[in-house]
């Protein structure tokens, strides 16, 4: 009984925490639902630069809130997505963008994943190619009639 | 033999590998270098601190190599940087202030009880310049060489071994 309790209490606990925690960040109208979603994918694909690894529309620092300002600012003022990711690497730095982008630097970032897969493909094919031609190497002509043979004597009385 | 060499290949690969990921491990997962770096600092044009009479804008940097240094009352380092700050001015290096989201009285307070290195202190409570400046936290300082172009970020708190090994260096390499 008492730890049904404990675990309720600690769930309510819990549950409280969480509805304060969502208290702290700001909940902002829109007249627009297309408007509104943009605001929801822009503010979650942006990285708090001072947080670890937390999108602004899920941080308390003051920085994650200047920045949900700006982006609800320049979504009203009619700026394209681009234009606003734009606007805050300017800034930040390419360290706000969960999905980096295909720059100099990034190139083995993107290139590496694809890369390690073509090169999988060209060594399962070189060792498929390889066993082949063994199977067939492993047997001449004359090796392969006495074998024939041999199965075959105990077949014909 | 190219078979041996081509067997040595997923090893001399590993230790590539290794070699790179074993740097990051001794790399600050906290200094990020400005993205305004080598570019020219943000157009303004704002209140001092002391006067809302007077205006200053960004032909402030210009001629002369200065350190810029974003600080709020509110912010327990940049109290404890305050000391720093005070023997860089005493080097005769120029220095000027951001006063990041505080109230006038505050930030005179600040500088009051901690000193002024500052030979003028931009008001931004708002923290819109610092904005522009993409600055997430204080304090933050940055070098502007004499032609207004950011040249040198430090984030956080500059400790007497900072200036020893960064500072200086930087502010002698744009004067």
């Amino acid at each position: 009984m008492a730890v049904i309790r404990l675990t309720l209490t600690g769930f309510l606990l819990l549950l409280m925490a969480g509805m304060v925690h969502a208290g702290a960040i700001e909940v902002r109208e829109f007249d627009d639902p297309v408007m509104e979603q943009r605001y929801r994918s822009l503010t979650a694909s942006l990285r708090c630069p001072t947080c670890e690894n937390q999108a602004i529309n899920d941080s308390d620092a003051p920085v994650s809130r200047d920045m949900r300002d700006r982006v609800y600012e320049m979504l009203m003022a009619d700026r394209a997505d681009m234009e606003i990711r734009d606007h805050m690497v300017e800034r930040f730095g390419n360290y706000v963008l969960y999905n980096p982008r295909l720059e100099g630097r990034t190139y083995l970032l993107w290139g590496l994943p694809a890369g390690l897969v073509v090169l999988g493909g060209i060594l399962v094919v070189l060792v498929v190619r390889a066993r082949r031609n063994a199977s067939a190497r492993a047997l001449s002509v004359e090796e392969r009639a006495r074998l024939d043979a041999l199965i075959n004597r105990g077949r014909t009385p | 033999m190219t078979r041996r060499l081509i067997l040595l290949l997923p090893l001399i690969g590993f230790l590539v590998l290794s070699v790179f990921l074993y740097q990051g491990l001794s790399l600050n997962p906290f200094h990020r270098d400005s993205a305004l770096m080598a570019r020219d600092f943000p157009a303004f044009n704002k209140e001092t601190l002391k006067d809302p009479e007077q205006r200053v804008d960004e032909s402030l940097f210009l001629g002369q190599v200065t350190l810029v240094n974003v600080w709020g009352e509110w912010c327990p380092e940049c109290k404890r940087e305050m000391p720093q700050l005070l023997d860089l001015a005493d080097r005769g290096i120029r220095l000027v202030g951001i006063s990041y989201k505080d109230t006038r009285e505050k930030g005179m307070g600040f500088l009051q009880d901690f000193g002024d290195p500052f030979e003028v202190n931009i008001f931004d409570p708002e923290g819109d310049l610092s904005f522009e400046l993409g600055v997430y936290g204080a304090p933050e300082t940055f070098l502007v060489d004499r032609e207004g172009i950011i040249r040198y970020h430090h984030t956080g708190y500059i400790s007497p071994e900072d200036i020893r090994k960064h500072i200086l260096p930087e502010v002698g390499k744009w004067q």
